[in-house]
């Protein structure tokens, strides 16, 4: 199983850095937005794969019984997906405000505008 | 009041400079000098100690972990400094509160020139090489703000910029050299390193050691081929001229190679490098010194001249030629810092120092003139001036050499003829003689402020030239000895009868004299030597600067282009080649564990993610790629639930959704997916992106299988009920344990919320 989610990971990165790499800038902000999920994938994958119960501590006792996955990484994924999705929202009306005043969402014709 | 007051009460007088000529305009001058005048007499009631042959050490802990202390040390050698900076300092500042008296910024001013001397007085009192070279870059800094005082001319900019660029890159050899003298010595402290001369003279680094801090000294006190901005330096207001560029802080780098003698002196490289430079920067600007007119610029070339005497004695190395250099530096300060500020008081009342439109200023200015031609007697080298003294020392000096002793005196008599000619440039022509028919209606005698300077140092050539053993025995001889690290007495005296150095002297006054009288016709050939000066090392000096200008910008555009593209493929070059690299040749592969199980259904949701991403990079679609994006974040959401994760998955579920609508709110008002770049491109990228992508995976699966520590999650699992009372361990983390991280993350969301509302809300100013 880590070797097929290593995969996604790769795919992922491989996508979303490949959209960065391009002129559009509405297909940088798809590539933001892979690679945001690829790295949360990341950090899921490289805390420990457990096909196990969740973090809970069942009622009555004081803690987990039996296996439980890791819940560490899954706290900061937690912050990241959401920090992410603050990164994004941002990118995204910005890049809109841009488009509107330069009339172009072509980063190059961009960067001439404050010549 | 201990020594280390006289440095940091320069300091605290200074910082309130400003303020106290915020409120007292009338006779700043008078009251800015009262701290150097008390440090003068405070350094006076030293004298007799130091004279018996005291030496007084104060020393503070600093930065004790690194062994450096502050310390201070009082010899004779310190001690003739400071009375010159002390001395001279009370007088620059009643000169400049009147010089500048309209000046708006005179605080500044003030605050600037105190600054200078408190750094001065550091540089020569230290007692340590550490505190020397700190004090040492804060005198190339407040020489900086002297030299561009009037900021708004440009010259004034180029000239300060060249100063500080020039001693402040000797500075930097300096503090290399020093560092080294430290290392092998054992310690930074003088009074310990003068035990280590044969240590330092016998280490193989040794050389190197000499030509390090011999270029901080050259820097410093304008020996060729840094002697370039000390001409250009007289952009000064004309008192930072007197004081920084001529009396005190070019004199620092003969100081330094003063005090480094008994640690550094002695040897074939010492006597080569010192005293060849200092005899080519004596005759290379004494030259230069003849073809000028502005009366500032004649005096800073024959400083730097001076300057390159005083290094080729300590150079020499021998007993009689140290005594010569410590004479001749007093003699020179005195006359030297006379005749700036006569140039000064001219330039004051007739606004002009164009020695070709000056001339029979005597009438008008007595008083000055009077000084003026005191101290130039003493440049020249007449009796009854202290300048005599010093031109006789001089000879006497350089025939007791053996072997080259009459080449050094022909040297030094070119130099000093040359002085003679300059001494009547500037310190008779303007008064006495001139040009028939120049006359200045407007001139009247300067003030007394303007004139005190001028008349007490020039008096003071004539009382010490009449009375040679007061310097002699009080203050010149402890200087003399604290170098040569034995008692020297000296015996000065104005006459000692007929003999081969009074006809030497005599000479040099009349072909001096007659080289002045010939000077006009002598010009046109100087014409051809300032098309060779054309070429020297101030050009040297503006090529080397715009050539890293140059650099700077064209390394700046490109690797700061404004591209993006380009930004990414560099950081993604370098993190593939690198961690690339080291993963091949370290071992990067050990440690694999086992492998879990994988199942059909996971392999399904792999496949559909990756096969969503790959869509995303190739539709032309606007709401194609944002269904893509979706169905990967939907995926990856399902495999957080596969691996125990609920929470993740569920606020997957719910960001992923958002986004989907935010994506489809704002790519409705965008133009559709175009492609803009041609297929060699995307080509060129999406190899790129492969060997990214690669590199990702490799790591994303190494990271999956190794483990260095254990993880410290049963701390969360066993303490989650007992102390945070909460079943769900990734909440109590998120609100509990880690609650900071939670905090910053509000804070992120908050800010990007503004953002997001600010953006929307803006009013484009050219559309309204």
């Amino acid at each position: 199983m880590e070797m097929l989610l290593s995969l996604v990971i790769g795919g992922l990165y491989a996508a979303g850095f490949y959209l960065m790499l391009r002129r559009s800038l509405a297909k940088l902000i798809i590539g933001l937005s892979l690679l945001s999920n690829a790295t949360n994938l990341l950090i899921f994958t490289a805390g420990g794969l457990t096909r196990a119960e969740p973090p809970l501590v069942p009622r009555g006792a004081d803690r987990p019984t039996g296996p439980f996955a890791d819940p560490l990484p899954q706290a900061m994924i937690l912050t990241a997906i959401v920090i992410g999705f603050g990164v994004l929202a941002f990118a995204l009306v910005l890049a809109y405000r841009a488009y509107q005043t330069t009339g172009s969402e072509d980063l190059d014709a961009m960067k001439e505008t404050d010549r | 009041m201990s020594i280390i007051l006289t440095v940091l009460s320069g300091f605290i007088f200074a910082s309130a400079a400003p303020f106290v000529h915020r409120f007292i305009k009338e006779g700043i001058g008078w009251i800015m000098a009262l701290l150097p005048i008390s440090l003068l007499i405070y350094f006076l009631t030293y004298v007799p100690m130091v004279a018996a042959g005291e030496v007084t050490i104060v020393s503070y802990p600093w930065i004790p972990r690194l062994g450096v202390t502050l310390s201070f040390y009082l010899d004779g050698l310190s001690l003739l400094f400071s009375l010159l900076i002390s001395g001279i300092g009370a007088l620059v500042l009643i000169y400049a509160g009147s010089y500048l008296k309209e000046h708006p910024q005179l605080g500044r001013f003030n605050l600037f020139i105190l600054m200078f001397m408190a750094s001065m007085l550091g540089v020569v009192l230290a007692g340590n090489l550490l505190t020397l070279f700190v004090f040492w870059e804060l005198t190339s800094l407040s020489s900086y703000l002297l030299i561009g005082f009037d900021h708004e001319r440009e010259t004034a900019r180029s000239a300060a910029l060249q100063a500080l660029l020039v001693t402040g890159g000797g500075g930097l050899a300096l503090l290399a050299g020093l560092v080294m003298i430290g290392q092998i010595g054992g310690s930074f402290e003088f009074s310990l390193l003068l035990q280590q001369g044969d240590r330092l003279r016998g280490d193989p680094l040794y050389v190197p050691i000499v030509l390090l801090v011999l270029l901080g000294a050259f820097t410093k006190s304008a020996q060729v081929p840094f002697h370039f901005w000390l001409p250009s330096a007289m952009e000064a207001p004309t008192p930072v001229s007197a004081y920084l560029h001529s009396a005190t802080m070019v004199k620092a780098g003969i100081y330094l190679m003063a005090r480094l003698t008994p640690i550094l002196g002695g040897t074939d490289t010492w006597f080569y490098t010192v005293s060849i430079i200092g005899g080519a920067t004596m005759l290379v600007t004494g030259i230069s010194a003849l073809y000028q007119n502005d009366m500032k610029r004649i005096l800073a070339y024959s400083t730097a001249s001076v300057l390159g005497m005083l290094t080729l004695l300590l150079g020499l190395g021998a007993t009689a030629t140290i005594e010569t250099a410590i004479i001749y530096l007093f003699a020179h300060a005195l006359y030297k810092g006379a005749l700036f500020l006569v140039a000064g008081a001219v330039d004051h009342e007739t606004g002009r120092r164009d020695i070709r439109a000056l001339g029979g200023l005597r009438r008008a200015m007595p008083i000055t003139a009077a000084a003026a031609g005191l101290a130039a007697l003493s440049m020249a080298g007449i009796p009854p001036l202290f300048g005599y003294i010093g031109k006789e020392v001089l000879y006497e000096a350089a025939q007791k050499l053996s072997g080259i002793g009459s080449y050094v005196t022909g040297l030094l008599m070119l130099a000093s003829l040359l002085l003679v000619a300059v001494a009547g440039m500037v310190g008779l022509r303007p008064f006495v003689i001139g040009k028939k028919g120049v006359t200045h209606p407007e001139a009247h005698e300067a003030p007394i402020s303007l004139r005190l300077g001028p008349v007490v140092l020039a008096g003071s050539g004539l009382l010490f030239g009449l009375f040679p053993s007061l310097a002699g025995y009080w203050i010149l001889s402890p200087a003399v000895a604290a170098v040569l690290r034995q008692p020297a007495p000296l015996h000065l005296s104005l006459w000692h009868g007929w003999n081969e150095i009074v006809l030497l002297s005599l000479a040099t006054t009349a072909a001096g004299a007659g080289l002045y009288a010939a000077r006009e016709r002598l010009l046109p050939a100087a014409e051809a030597l300032k098309g060779i000066a054309r070429w020297g090392p101030a050009r040297g000096y503006s090529a080397t600067l715009n050539g890293m200008m140059r650099l700077a910008q064209a390394q700046t555009r490109l690797l700061q282009n404004g591209r993006l593209r380009i930004y990414l493929m560099i950081v993604a070059t370098s993190a593939v080649g690198l961690a690339g690299y080291t993963l091949l040749h370290r071992d990067g592969f050990i440690g694999l564990g086992i492998e879990s199980e994988l199942r059909f259904y996971e392999v399904a949701i792999g496949g559909v993610i990756l096969a969503a991403a790959f869509l995303a990079t190739q539709t032309r679609s606007r709401l194609g790629a944002v269904t893509a994006l979706g169905v990967v974040g939907y995926g990856v959401a399902l495999i957080y639930i596969l691996y125990g994760a609920p929470d993740l998955a569920m606020t997957q579920f719910l960001i992923e959704t958002f986004m989907v609508i935010l994506f489809i709110l704002v790519f409705y008002h965008l133009p559709g997916l175009t492609p803009f770049s041609e297929w060699k491109r995307r080509l060129r990228d999406g190899l790129l992106s492969l060997a990214v992508g690669t590199l990702m995976f490799t790591l994303a699966y190494l990271a999956s299988h190794a483990r260095f520590h254990p993880p410290i999650s049963r701390f969360f699992a066993e303490t989650s009920v007992p102390m945070a009372h909460g079943r769900n361990i990734v909440n109590v983390i998120l609100v509990d344990f880690r609650a900071f991280d939670t905090l910053g993350e509000i804070t992120v969301l908050s800010v990007a919320a503004f953002g997001v509302y600010a953006l929307l809300k803006l009013r484009l100013e050219g559309k309204r």
